[in-house]
């Protein structure tokens, strides 16, 4: 399974995210420009995190605009699967692949620690190797995470079993003190209604090698690789 | 619009004494210009040309067989690690910035330090930071201000190194009255390279086109070398012109787009514009490649209009690069620059006649002598004041302290307290190397691409090198030596930043004098040669000047990721061992300065053989895989180390000590300076072949209590027996410094 992990010129996960999926058997990596406006070739795309464009704007704002951002547009319009992290999530948000936006954390600084996260649904293709209720424990690094969306959304979210993550304490406790940005409803990741777009704030690619402290990561990236 | 006519007012704002100006007229055998003047100004300030202390600096050892460009050669040293693999690494500061927009002021510097790395062709990896600060406690303007410095420093570097991403792994932050309105922003960067990457700062080939790559110039930065080697005033605050503002971005593809560059093979010099810019550029590669720089300031892409050539040759805009390309590879250079989208110009070309010349529209306004402007600059041997030895301390003068306050009071002091507030706003994962979080003894960091494992730190206590200049600087760097074999590394090499005061101080020169011998000396007994620095002066305040703070920044290599070793105690049941001995001497310490509000006495004496011995010692004991943790003892002596290795662990252990008869009374027992010492948790099957081993190296070895589940951590000692509740000290030491900034 060939993934593809788009390069905007401030993408800064990058490396990480290639070097992450190289070592998953039966995924191989490359590097997708941003002035590019093909992904043929490709079974999955990710959107790594870092500042796309420098995000001086809106994190993402710019990024949305971008030539390789139509491409995945119609890969994800045509059911491929695509992971966005951290400034992938943002950057799928301003896209509108996804509802809702990020925006500053609650206390408005950037929070950079290992975070827990419960999986709330394990039925979709990033979290199939999951169990419902499972703790995850997966860093997070960002200064807007806070994911914000109208009543409407976050309803609509719930009812169709969209939050396939959500920050939690080291029991699987859905509470505020575990929430480390000000999320709705605890919101680490969602997917859009098709199933085949997921965002999300923490960084999987950094939980996947024991020297760095955890490898609850891997499973996510297992999911897209059992097909 | 005419120059003004050079006057002596002009040539004294200018910074520049009648000596040195006779010798500019000898020079160039005429009178300078106005450009001319701003020329020399800016690279014959200290910051520049390290004039003051260049005599002092030539003491340090920068040789060794793991050395392959020295210090001074080059804008970084480079050290071998083996298998083809290299580390440029370097210290750099940006204090007097920072006091002024301290969000700015740090963003830059890391901007700075990053570029020099990348500069040699390294890819820089990771970053560290030496952080001091007047004190943030209180609701006096003062400590406002302070908090302030505090917050917008952390929020810079964040800011600069989250988006760039070069994770910001570790470092140190202190508090002392002698930062007030100056703090210290000390930063570290290293990046990685194979040895045939080494990129070298020369205008070699004559004939060959520079190009000019980055950020347009702008009137950002005028002469901030000049305005960093001058004391702090309450005037100084005017010069936020004199303040660049950083954009991690653009510098992000800067650094794209040179490691690029160099790959491909078209680059002969490369150089980056920091302080002094396009000036200290152009007759440094000039200077080096033992040839002459020519360019066309019309040609300089701008950000503004009508900018004079003084201004655009003195403006410290920000992530800008001077590359010397191979003639004939032009269009690769383009070709790569526009795929960055980085503005370029092709601004001049190397010259064989020695001279920087620097035309405007074809008229040349600047002719100078590189090599008379980079490298002969005036050196002066300053007067330093006489040595005085520090007043013995009458322990019986101290007011009877209750010990069982001390404790929390030395955990909760923004010096000794966790530092998780500053480190939890730094991106330290980014790049997959960080496998020790930051807050342990040293930061340790796989490198990926080289498959090796890397540690660093920075250390300097400056209460020592107040009282002992000399002394002090011996500790800095047999702490950083023993911080590493408490992460399991063997020390590499050393970079240092020296900060002091105006060296027109006699005392002030003594301090800078006596630290650096100090530094040079241990140096060569832990056979780590210095790979270059950074020095800088005029640290004063309206009070005076700061504490002698010269930081040293080691790096270390560990063998084996087995061999990592932190702080933290692992687990209930292991046996608590000390290595060294209790220790008895109290003066410079922490415990003086928190619960007695005194710098007094003289710090701890090193004595190298048995430091040295302990390092081994140690190392010798995680290789064999005896060691669950290894913490040193400094700040807080015994007391504070023993409570930092309950602290830290996750979940919080307890200890259960019993020192038995000492002989000592409880605070000198406890919060004791004495060096040499390291506490280590082991497995209770493992006591007695860890001691064998440790005590073989000649290291006493003193069996001190039990890890326990907690909550209590207990300690007794001469049939007194203390009980401090970890909770509660958990709380003094975890949140003092987040609460202090709600």
């Amino acid at each position: 399974m060939k993934f593809a992990v788009i390069r905007f010129p401030g993408s800064n996960c990058d490396q990480d995210c290639l070097r992450a999926l190289q070592t998953f058997e039966g995924a191989s990596a490359d590097y997708v420009w941003h002035k590019d406006s093909s992904l043929a070739g490709f079974d999955v795309v990710v959107v790594p995190g870092g500042f796309s464009y420098g995000d001086y704007l809106r994190c993402g704002a710019i990024a949305r605009f971008s030539p390789i951002m139509a491409a995945v547009k119609k890969f994800a319009a045509e059911g491929g699967p695509v992971i966005g992290i951290c400034n992938g999530f943002q950057i799928l948000c301003e896209s509108h692949l996804l509802p809702g936006a990020l925006v500053r954390n609650r206390d408005l600084h950037f929070i950079c620690e290992h975070v827990h996260l419960r999986v709330e649904n394990a039925s979709t293709r990033f979290t199939r190797t999951l169990s419902q209720g499972d703790v995850l424990r997966i860093p997070i690094a960002h200064g807007e995470g806070c994911y914000f969306a109208d009543d409407a959304t976050i309803e609509k979210l719930e009812a169709e079993n969209r939050v396939l993550v959500r920050y939690c304490n080291a029991r699987g406790e859905v509470t505020p003190e575990a929430n480390p940005n000000g999320s709705r409803n605890n919101i680490a990741g969602i997917c859009n209604e098709a199933g085949n777009v997921f965002g999300l704030m923490p960084h999987p690619e950094r939980a996947c090698d024991a020297l760095l402290g955890s490898t609850d990561g891997r499973a996510i990236f297992q999911s897209l690789l059992s097909v | 619009m005419s120059d003004p006519a050079i006057t002596p007012e002009l040539i004294a704002k200018h910074g520049i004494t009648p000596e040195e100006y006779e010798r500019i007229l000898a020079i160039l055998g005429r009178e300078p210009n106005f450009t001319e003047l701003g020329v020399f100004s800016v690279m014959w300030s200290e910051h520049c040309s390290y004039k003051n202390s260049r005599p002092e600096l030539k003491k340090f050892p920068t040789t060794g067989e793991k050395v392959l460009v020295k210090a001074g050669e080059e804008n970084a040293g480079v050290i071998d690690i083996g298998g083809g693999w290299a580390v440029a690494f370097k210290m750099e500061s940006h204090n007097h910035p920072s006091a002024i927009e301290p969000f700015q002021g740090a963003a830059t510097g890391v901007g700075g330090i990053i570029r020099d790395i990348f500069t040699m062709g390294a890819r820089p990896v990771f970053s560290l930071n030496s952080l001091r600060f007047g004190p943030i406690e209180g609701d006096t303007p003062e400590a406002r201000t302070n908090r302030r410095l505090f917050a917008g420093v952390v929020s810079g570097i964040s800011h600069y190194g989250n988006c760039i991403g070069i994770p910001t792994i570790g470092g140190e932050v202190y508090f002392d009255e002698s930062y007030s309105g100056n703090p210290l922003v000390n930063v570290f960067c290293l990046g990685v390279l194979r040895h045939d990457q080494i990129a070298r700062g020369g205008a070699v080939g004559v004939g060959n086109p520079v190009f000019y790559v980055g950020a347009e110039t702008g009137r950002d930065g005028l002469a901030g070398a000049a305005f960093a080697s001058r004391d702090l005033t309450e005037e100084s605050k005017e010069d936020r012109p004199a303040v660049q503002v950083g954009d991690p971005f653009r510098e992000k593809l800067l650094l794209e787009a040179c490691l690029e560059l160099l790959a491909s093979g078209c680059v002969a010099g490369i150089q980056d514009m920091g302080a002094a810019g396009l000036t200290c550029s152009t007759c440094e590669t000039a200077s080096r490649g033992g040839t002459g720089v020519e360019i066309d300031l019309a040609l300089v892409p701008k950000r503004e209009t009508g900018m004079t050539p003084y201004e655009i040759l003195l403006s410290e805009s920000q992530e800008r690069m001077l590359v010397i390309v191979k003639k004939g590879q032009e269009s690769k250079v383009k070709e790569i620059f526009e795929k960055w989208d980085l503005p370029y110009a092709q601004i001049g070309e190397v010259k064989d006649d020695g001279f920087m010349r620097v035309k405007n529209n074809g008229v040349t306004v600047v002719e100078i002598p590189a090599r008379a402007l980079a490298d002969e600059a005036p050196v002066y041997h300053r007067e330093y004041a006489e040595k005085k030895t520090p007043e013995p301390l009458d322990l019986s003068s101290l007011a009877p302290v209750y010990v069982p306050a001390a404790l929390p009071r030395l955990l909760a002091d923004p010096s000794i307290a966790s530092k998780r507030w500053v480190w939890r706003q730094y991106d330290h994962m980014v790049r997959l190397g960080a496998t020790v979080l930051p807050g342990s003894d040293a930061a340790v960091f796989v490198v990926r691409e080289a498959n090796r494992i890397l540690a660093a730190t920075s250390d300097c206590n400056a209460i020592y090198c107040k009282q002992d200049p000399r002394e002090g600087a011996r500790i800095a760097v047999a702490e950083a030596a023993r911080n590493l074999a408490c992460s399991g590394a063997v020390p590499l090499a050393v970079t240092d930043n020296l900060n002091f005061g105006n060296p027109h101080n006699p005392e002030n020169f003594l301090q800078l004098r006596e630290a650096v011998e100090g530094m040079a000396e241990a140096c060569r007994e832990f056979s780590t040669p210095v790979t270059g620095g950074n020095v800088s002066l005029y640290n004063q305040n309206p009070a005076g000047a700061i504490d002698p703070t010269p930081t040293v920044g080691m790096v270390g290599l560990i063998e084996d990721p087995a061999h990592v070793t932190t702080q933290a105690f692992k687990q209930a049941g292991d046996t608590i061992l000390l290595l060294g001995e209790l220790g008895d001497e109290l003066g410079a310490s922490h415990f003086l300065k928190v619960l007695h509000g005194r710098k007094a006495g003289a710090p701890p004496k090193l004595d190298y053989a048995r430091e040295k011995a302990l390092h081994e010692g140690l190392r010798a004991a995680i290789r064999a895989g005896l060691i669950a943790s290894a913490h040193d003892c400094s700040e807080g002596g015994l007391g504070v180390a023993l409570a930092e290795c309950c602290l830290s662990a996750e979940p919080q252990l307890g200890a259960d000590i019993d020192f038995g008869t000492t002989g000592l009374s409880p605070e000198v027992l406890l919060f004791n300076e004495s060096q040499s010492r390291v506490v280590v948790s082991v497995k209770a099957e493992n006591v007695g072949a860890a001691r064998t081993l440790i005590e073989k190296h000649g290291v006493p070895v003193r069996v001190l209590g039990t890890v326990t589940a907690g909550p209590g951590f207990i300690v007794k000692a001469d049939g007194t027996t203390f009980e401090w509740d970890i909770p509660t000290l958990h709380d003094a030491w975890a949140n003092t410094i987040g609460n202090l900034m709600a």
